[in-house]
């Protein structure tokens, strides 16, 4: 039954380690991929780390697992933020205009105000 | 439990790929510093798969605990970096 658990877990994470790398190819600018690192490190990363806590069972080394988990989480943010300030602050624009919306108004601007 | 494992292993390492080639390929630098940011989050899982497969896993979870915490730092010292190299020219 934990094995079980464990193996779902895993694959689960693996499957978002997936979208994450398939993302990072796909997706256009240096913030859409800033992005989808937050999906690797909030989803991908947690779930293979919690399902080798749950594989490992009542150990040290879980718990281990498991501040490492919560390191993760806290700190993900973090580094999102701080690489897209600095790219800002580089000169980088978002590219906020979707290819596909023919029929539709005009994209609003990306806000100005850089703060 | 073994062939699962084994997999996951397998599959994250295939997945390295991409973040490997924007790190070489990328458009501008902050592409390679976000390239090496996920780069820096999947190795740390993969030691620890790494471990539960070789029964090593004491040694390996710590292993990936300093590389997270060398992860954090180390992006955040070269995104301020290169955000002054950039803004100064």
């Amino acid at each position: 039954m934990s094995e079980l658990l464990a193996g779902l877990l895993i694959v689960t994470g693996v499957f978002f380690l997936a979208i994450g790398a398939l993302g990072f190819v796909r997706l256009p600018d240096v913030f859409c991929r800033m992005h989808v690192t937050g999906i690797i490190d909030t989803l991908g990363a947690p779930l293979v780390m919690l399902g080798a806590a749950v594989y490992l069972g009542a150990q040290l080394v879980s718990i281990k697992l498991l501040l490492a988990t919560l390191f993760l989480i806290f700190t993900s943010p973090l580094i999102g933020h701080l690489l897209a300030r600095a790219a800002i602050e580089g000169g980088h624009k978002p590219q906020l205009v979707a290819d596909d919306s023919a029929g539709e108004p005009a994209p609003r601007d990306a806000g100005g105000d850089g703060a | 439990m073994v062939a699962l494992l084994t997999a996951a292993t397998a599959v994250t390492l295939l997945l390295m790929v991409p973040f490997i080639g924007r790190a070489i390929t990328g458009p501008t630098i902050f592409d390679r510093v976000v390239a090496l940011n996920g780069m820096g989050t999947m190795i740390p899982v993969l030691l620890v798969l790494i471990g539960l497969l070789y029964n090593r896993e004491d040694m390996f979870v710590d292993m990936a605990l300093a590389l997270f915490l060398l992860n954090l730092f180390m992006t955040l010292l070269i995104a301020r970096h290169v955000r002054d190299k950039v803004v100064e020219g």
